[in-house]
Formats: C-alpha cells, sequence, structure tokens
C-alpha cells in the first residue's frame, strides 16, 4: 500500500529534522522524505495538517499479561492500546507464567504477536530459571528465539556470586542485562518510599539505599564483567547520580524511568491510593525533581511506560495488599508532552527519549524515519487531549494514578510495516 | 480524592484517623465523652441513642480487649452488636475484604468498627461506601496496621484533659516503639492538633521511624534527659516480635535503657501522670510498682476509653 | 404580648408546693431553665434532698434526625431515686416531649415512688398525654415562636418571647 503523509510537521529525533516535510511510504518503508520518489501514486493520502508526524514510539517495558495472566491482560488486548497510544516497537519482561526461560516460550510469543501483525514485540528473557536468582538460563538459545536483551523483571538475585556469573555469562555473548536495582532485604516488606508520607501513613518504607546499595553491586560488576548493563525505573536523585557517575567513568551504562515516577511522588498516595502502589515506589519531590532534570540532560536515556495492567479485584485491597503496578501504553505520549510542556523542553528532545534514545538502548535499528527505514510511524495531535477514564483505555487495565486527568496530545494514526493499525477521528 | 472522613458539608461521616481533623472537632468529641463518663456509674448503665441500629466488630487483627470495649460502649448506647473475628492469613483468604463489607451491608449494618493489619483498610472500606452510596453506615477505625487508632488517641486526650486541663502548657513524652505504634502516630497527630508545644518520642533509633520529626516532634534516644521536665509519660508497648526483627537485641536490655522505673520517672515534674494504652508487659516497658504507683492513670485510661468510645459512636449515627 | 415576670411565677409556685409536698421529695430541674427554676423553689422551699439536674439530650426523640447537641451538660441525681417522690421542673412545657424523655432517664436510675410535673409556663400544642400538677401561667401563643427562660448576669429570670 502506498501511502502519503502530507502536510504533516515531521519531527525525527535522529535525522535532526523538525519541519513540515511529506512522507512517502510503500511496501512497507519510507520511500522519500520532503519529495515524492519518482512516479509514486499514493493509494492513501493522510492530511497530517496541524499534526506531527514522528517515528512510531518505543516502550521499553510493557507487560502484556501472556502467557499465564491472560485474566489481567491478553495480547489482543494489549497490543490494541500499544497502537491506540502510537506505540509499534515494545520490549516485555519474563515475569509471566512460565517464566521467559525457555526459547520454546519465546517463540510462541513472538509468533503469536507476529499473527496479530501489530506492534513489534521484543521479548526480555529471564536471566536466571524461573528468575529465581540461582541458575542461569540457556542464554544464548534464548537470544536465538528472538530475546533482545536478559532482566530478572522485579525479582532480585541475592546471591552476590550467581549475580557475578550470570553476568558474566551474558558478557561473553556482548548480551545486555536490564536489571532493577534494589537490595531485596532493604525492600523486603516494603511499600513505599520510606520518607515523611510512609511514616504518617504507617507503611513500611524502602529506603533509598535500598537503591543505591544494589546500584554500586551492579556497577561493581559492570567493571569487573565488562557487561553492558541497563539500569531500569531508576527512582531516586541518589540512585540518577550513580548512573550519572558510571557514565561519566566510561562504564557501558544506560537508564530508564517510568512516566508514573516523572511526574508522581509519595505525595500521590493521598489517602491510600492503591493505584499509586508502584515498584519501585514513588519518590520525594527532591527525588522527583532530579529525574526530571535528568530526562532533559540526557542522563536518563529513555522514558518508558512500564506497563503492568492489574485486574480490579487485585487492586481494590488495603495499599500494602494491593497488587503493584500500573496501565501504561496509552499514556506514554501525552506524558512526555506534558513533561515537555511543564519543563519546557524542545518537541523533537521529549520525542527523542521515547523514540531514536529508546531504540539505541534496545540496540535495535528502529525510532527513525530515514529512507528505506521500516515505515512504523506516530501521527498525533499536538493540541488534542486523552481523557483518562476506564471507557476511554484500550488496555484491559485501568489501574492508573492518572484516572480522570485530561493529558495532552492524541495519537490519529499509527502505522506499522507501513500498513495502518489504528486510526482515531479528531 | 476527597478526604473520606468527611461528608458533603465537612461533617465527620467517618472516624479513620486524627490526621486531618480540626482541632474544634477534636475538641468537640472531647466536650461530648464527659457527660458519658457518668453513665458507668448508674445502675443502669444505658442509654437509648443506638437503639434498632446494629454495630458490627470487623476485626481482621485479633484483639479481645479492644473489641470488648466497643462492644460495651455500643451495648450502653442500646444497639446491637455483632462481633465478627477474621482470620487475616492469606492462607485462610476466602471472601475479599470488600465482598464481606457488602455481605454486611446486605444485613442492614449501621456501623462498622474496622480493625486490620494493613495500613489503609478502613480508608478502602470508606470509599468503598461512599462508592455504593451507602452514606447512612459509619466506619470507626479501631486500628489498622502501624497507621491509626484514633478512638485510643482520643481516650489519651481525654486523660491528659481530665487530669492536667490546659494542653498548651503541657510537655510530652511518647516512649518505646514509636515505628510500628499505630496509638502512637494517634497520640501525635491529637497533641499537635490540640495545641501541645512540645511533643518528646523517646526509643532507640531502630525503633523510632524516619522523618518522624516532620510530624512536629522533638527525638530523643536517651530517656533521661527524654523525660526530663515532662508532664505526661505515655509509654508503648514492645512486642516481642521486634526481637526476631533484628530490631532490639533483648527485652532486658531494652529495660534498662527505656523501661519506665521510678527513678527514671523522677527526671520527669513530679506531678507527671503515666500512661499505657495497655495491655502491659510488666518489666519490659515499665516497671510493675510505677504501673501501680500514684502517677500511673492506666485503669481510668480504660474508663474514659468507653465514655470517648461512645461519644463516637453518637456523633457518628447523629450526622 | 405583655410576659409574666419570672421570679414573681416563681415565688407563687413556690407557694403552690409549699404545703403539697413530703420531706423526702427531690426537685429535679431540666437543664438548662428547669434548673434554674428548681433552684429558685429549692431554695424558697428549704427542702433536705440535695437537687437534681438532668440533660436529657441522650433521651431525645429526634435523635436520628438532628443528632447530638453542641453543650451537652452532666446530669446529676445525688440521692436514691428508689421510693422517692419526684417533682420534675421546666420553665416552658409545649408539646411534652422532653417531660417524656426526662422521665425515662430517671427512670434509669432507679423506680421512683411518684413522679410529678411542675412548669413555669404551660404554652399548650401538647403532642403527648403530660399534664403538669403545678403550673405558673398558662400563656397562648403562635405555633412558630420560641418562648425562653433568660437569666442576666445579675441572675435575675426573665422570659423572652422570639417570634419567627
Amino acid at each position: 500500500m502506498k501511502i502519503h503523509i502530507k502536510n504533516g510537521r515531521l519531527i525525527d529525533p535522529a535525522n535532526s529534522v523538525d519541519a513540515l516535510k511529506d512522507v512517502f511510504i510503500a511496501a512497507g518503508r519510507i520511500v522519500g522524505v520532503g519529495a515524492a520518489p519518482e512516479g509514486f501514486s499514493a493509494n492513501r493520502v493522510i492530511d497530517a495538517t496541524g499534526l506531527v508526524v514522528c517515528p512510531g514510539l518505543i516502550d521499553l517495558s510493557a507487560r502484556l499479561r501472556e502467557p499465564g495472566y491472560e485474566y489481567k491482560a491478553t495480547l489482543e488486548s494489549e497490543m490494541a492500546a500499544a497502537v491506540a497510544g502510537g506505540v509499534t516497537s515494545l520490549a516485555c519482561p519474563p515475569d509471566t507464567d512460565p517464566v521467559l526461560d525457555e526459547p520454546g516460550l519465546v517463540e510462541m510469543l513472538k509468533h503469536r504477536a507476529r499473527n496479530l501483525a501489530s506492534a513489534h514485540v521484543y521479548p526480555l528473557g529471564a536471566l536466571t530459571v524461573g528468575l529465581a536468582g540461582e541458575r542461569l538460563t540457556e542464554m544464548a538459545e534464548l537470544a536465538e528465539a528472538g530475546c533482545i536483551a536478559f532482566s530478572q523483571a522485579n525479582a532480585q538475585v541475592t546471591d552476590t556470586r550467581v549475580l557475578f556469573r550470570a553476568l558474566q555469562y551474558a558478557a561473553t555473548f556482548g548480551y545486555k542485562v536490564w536489571m532493577q536495582p534494589e537490595d531485596s532485604f532493604l525492600a523486603r516488606d516494603g511499600v513505599a518510599h520510606e520518607g515523611e508520607v510512609a511514616t504518617r501513613l504507617g507503611l513500611p518504607g524502602i529506603p533509598i539505599c535500598a537503591e543505591t546499595i544494589a546500584l554500586s553491586r551492579l556497577l561493581e560488576l559492570v567493571r569487573e564483567t565488562g557487561v553492558a548493563l541497563h539500569v531500569k525505573r531508576v527512582s531516586s536523585a541518589a540512585g540518577l547520580e550513580g548512573v550519572a557517575r558510571a557514565k561519566a567513568e566510561g562504564l557501558p551504562v544506560t537508564c530508564d524511568i517510568s512516566i508514573n515516577h516523572l511526574h508522581l511522588s509519595e505525595q500521590d498516595i493521598r489517602y491510600f491510593n492503591p493505584h499509586a502502589r508502584l515498584i519501585p515506589p514513588l519518590r520525594t519531590l527532591e527525588d522527583r525533581e532530579a529525574l526530571r532534570l535528568g530526562l532533559a540532560e540526557g542522563i536518563v536515556d529513555a522514558l518508558c511506560s512500564d506497563h503492568t495492567p492489574v485486574d480490579d479485584d487485585a487492586k481494590q485491597l488495603p495499599f500494602g495488599e494491593a497488587e503493584p503496578g500500573a496501565t501504561g501504553l496509552e499514556l506514554l505520549l501525552p506524558l512526555t508532552l506534558k513533561w515537555a510542556g511543564e519543563a519546557q523542553q524542545p518537541l523533537a528532545t521529549a520525542l527523542a527519549r521515547i523514540t531514536s534514545d529508546a531504540a539505541r538502548v534496545l540496540g535495535i535499528l528502529a525510532g527513525r524515519l530515514s529512507a528505506g527505514a521500516v515505515a512504523d510511524v506516530c501521527v498525533f495531535d499536538p493540541l488534542g487531549s486523552f481523557k483518562v477514564s476506564p471507557a476511554s483505555l484500550k488496555s484491559q487495565g485501568k489501574n492508573t494514578p492518572f484516572l480522570g486527568a485530561e493529558l495532552p496530545g492524541r495519537v490519529r494514526y499509527t502505522l506499522i510495516e507501513g500498513h495502518i493499525a489504528y486510526e482515531s477521528g479528531p | 480524592m476527597i478526604n473520606p472522613q468527611l461528608d458533603k458539608n465537612g461533617g465527620l461521616q467517618h472516624l479513620l484517623t486524627i490526621d486531618g481533623l480540626p482541632r474544634d472537632v477534636l475538641t468537640a468529641i472531647l466536650d461530648t465523652a464527659a457527660p458519658f463518663t457518668e453513665v458507668a456509674e448508674r445502675e443502669v448503665k444505658k442509654l437509648p441513642l443506638l437503639r434498632g441500629k446494629s454495630v458490627f466488630n470487623l476485626f481482621f487483627e485479633n484483639s479481645t480487649r479492644t473489641r470488648t470495649t466497643f462492644e460495651i460502649a455500643a451495648k450502653r448506647l442500646s444497639a446491637d452488636v455483632i462481633n465478627l473475628n477474621i482470620g487475616t492469613s492469606s492462607a485462610s483468604k476466602g471472601e475479599s475484604l470488600l465482598d464481606t463489607v457488602d455481605n454486611l451491608c446486605a444485613m442492614q449494618a449501621d456501623m462498622f468498627v474496622v480493625r486490620h493489619a494493613v495500613s489503609g483498610a478502613p480508608f478502602l472500606i470508606a470509599q468503598h461506601l461512599a462508592a455504593c452510596g451507602r452514606d447512612h453506615i459509619h466506619v470507626i477505625n479501631a486500628g489498622d496496621g502501624r497507621h491509626a487508632h484514633p478512638t485510643q488517641g482520643l481516650l489519651d486526650m481525654y486523660t491528659i484533659r481530665h487530669y492536667k486541663k490546659d494542653f498548651t502548657r503541657l510537655v510530652v513524652a511518647i516512649v518505646g516503639d514509636v515505628l510500628h505504634s499505630r496509638v502512637a502516630r494517634s497520640q501525635i497527630g491529637a497533641l499537635i492538633t490540640l495545641g501541645v508545644p512540645e511533643v518528646r518520642v523517646i526509643g532507640p533509633k531502630t525503633l523510632i521511624p524516619a522523618d518522624v520529626g516532620k510530624l512536629g516532634v522533638r527525638v530523643f534516644h536517651d530517656m533521661r534527659s527524654g523525660l526530663k521536665d515532662v508532664d505526661v509519660v505515655m509509654m508503648l508497648r514492645l512486642q516481642s516480635e521486634r526481637m526476631q526483627g533484628a530490631l532490639l537485641p533483648s527485652p532486658q536490655e531494652f529495660y534498662k535503657y527505656y523501661g519506665l522505673t521510678a527513678d527514671k520517672l523522677d527526671c520527669a515534674r513530679p506531678d507527671a501522670i503515666v500512661m499505657h494504652p495497655g495491655p502491659m508487659n510488666r518489666g519490659v516497658e515499665i516497671d510493675s510498682a510505677v504501673a501501680d504507683g500514684q502517677h500511673a492513670v492506666i485503669l481510668p485510661q480504660v474508663t474514659f476509653g468507653i465514655a470517648v468510645r461512645m461519644a463516637v459512636m453518637s456523633m457518628l449515627a447523629g450526622a | 404580648m405583655q410576659l409574666p415576670d419570672a421570679e414573681r411565677l416563681c415565688a407563687e409556685l413556690a407557694d403552690s408546693l409549699r404545703t403539697e409536698l413530703s420531706p423526702d421529695t427531690a426537685l429535679v430541674g431540666i437543664h438548662t431553665g428547669g434548673v434554674w427554676v428548681a433552684e429558685r423553689l429549692h431554695a424558697a422551699l428549704g427542702l433536705k434532698t440535695p437537687l437534681g439536674s438532668l440533660d436529657v439530650s441522650f433521651y431525645r426523640d429526634d435523635f436520628s434526625r438532628s443528632g447530638l447537641h453542641a453543650q451537652i451538660k452532666s446530669s446529676a441525681m445525688p440521692f436514691e431515686v428508689e421510693d422517692r417522690p419526684i417533682v420534675i421542673i421546666d420553665d416552658v412545657l409545649y408539646t411534652g416531649r422532653t417531660i417524656r424523655a426526662a422521665m425515662n432517664e430517671i427512670f434509669d436510675y432507679g423506680r421512683p415512688a411518684r413522679i410529678d410535673l411542675a412548669v413555669l409556663i404551660d404554652r399548650g400544642g401538647r403532642e403527648l398525654p403530660v399534664c403538669p400538677r403545678w403550673t405558673g401561667q398558662v400563656l397562648r401563643l403562635k405555633p412558630g415562636s420560641n418562648l425562653q427562660l433568660e437569666r442576666n448576669e445579675a441572675g435575675v429570670l426573665s422570659l423572652r418571647l422570639i417570634d419567627d
């Protein structure tokens, strides 16, 4: 199908483009930017007047809940949510049931996703069998089956020797490991940031040193093994400083933060709002400011949704018993735009964090609209808005602390490999 | 999220926590409790205020003591009282909390007295009732996790007012395991709201929560200096589980440095009163002789507790 | 309308009661106006039994509608109620509901030998079968109006009519 996207404001951070330029698509690829290729005759013309045309969004963390948690969400519902949110590629953590520690499971997941002809799914393989932190998985086999990197999701490897060996093994093959820095002993039983709000509300707390101690441990092992490390979901200023120092030292480290930590703090727990129950916990306003600054400066490489659909029954419980996590695929773009507006960041910088920079972290050639690139495109209305409600969310997960909020930006078209996977009226 | 304790007109719909209640509401509760203290002196210890109402004691965490005082208070108001003790172990996971509440509402409950091991549970119930439009049902928090025990805080305030009259001239010290104590959090909130100029917490660092200073208290780790010139000493119960959690080495060492003995009490003012929410661990947080001595007002606290709970139930039911 | 002098009515009421009370009679005033009147009568009659006072807030029949009132005073019955003749004293008798509440409260203290009622003003409008044995004066008032007994700084009682 030949598509001509005309009159749109093309923002392609990887190619430093922010201008009114048309985009021409054929056979699933970008065949022209600016001028039409010779003899191009469009089957479909998308009038993008007043709209932004950018690379399809890349979300570094979205739980699809398959296999095993189909009552929380399914591939169908979550892929629909992804494209409605302008997301064309996503990485999913290995904490499914069973855990993604067998090549067969990975193949099945990729097969299922491919059949839906929807967003590209990049599964993260389990670093240890069952995520139990004891035995290594067959990382080479898993990589061959399609795993893009290896992770422990929210589980921890408490045995430092096992962690050392796992990172060493991954480094052997040049695989990247994505780790959540949290010391499991200091975080045990904790449900909120250990600070003023937790003290007032009588919630068991997780101190910041749970993050910094675990991060120090990981960075030392990076020095020892040379493994490439992606630090996921940094939550504190001190944690971010640790990553910044590691980068300055020249260590192969990247990091991300979630949309929730970009905008919220422990104050948003308010009257024990279970939608504010997250891993890692929401920390202080100062920590939030540091994360926002870090995202602007690029110390935080990418912003992700950390999409985690949770069923209502699991959320309607006292705060400490509620299942942690928030839905987010459809909020990635609006919350990025909200931040850009508040922090007075150029749109190109903001969009880079969810396109080209995210692609760089993933190590894939995506998130750019160069001639010849796969035509994964997002067309959105920067002046539109998205009212967050159970009805407006396509995801099965309606659990978000942003319920009721009116957020900026509205996806109008999402193209995946040159076909229109999603479109909506103004 | 609106404060679920208050109704549309800003009146008290539930009693969930001292936090967020203005001084005049706390004072009104204390003022209302005063006439209820006399009912206990009469032969017929009953008032008709809650006749025909059903009060459900929903205890997800066991406590015969607290449940009994609420039961006595409700019965003295002529309410029908139903006690439900529901195990909290996740192994015995039957009905969800909100399903249990819905079932009881279907049985014409008018008031829930809730105790739960997890902070915030009564809030969840109150929000759920509001979402279902059940405005005539009231919730009293009888203790949720480490968060709050508002009726205990109130009866402690009543006790202090009874013996000391003027809150604005006092130095009050709370001693012991503040970290795990919902009683302490409610006491701190009430003392500060009622205008006590200096509230102190005394305990080892492992038992004093992070940022407790931000609640408006002074922190002491040395008990003698902490008790200097104090008018009211509020002791907290030390639970034996604290030894397991690597928070304390032994009850003996705790007693030596943080137990209330006569000689430590001498650091306080000569007319200081000694309080304890009960049940006491004699020889752990408090010396037996002090517990039975002339400074202790621990038994009057129990009597006042019934009157305060009667006042709270009446104020909510009449709202 | 011309309202009667409350102090004069108290004196007249005391005269009516004087010869008809047995020595162990207890006077029980209802807060707040009834207690003021009862204090006058108690002093005038020189009774041995101490004065009782009731705050009937806990026994009102309109609790579910109006809730508890702000200023609840304590009730005090500093004598044995069992087998004792009691006279309830109130300032203004209207629907009779306050007297019903007072009787219920007295019975929670014990079983009196008999209960009689003395009021300063009977303004009619009864909704319950309540009847005073002694009355200062009967007044016909408009349904919406509010008759109050007041006490000034010097302690002198007077009646005031507040029209709606």
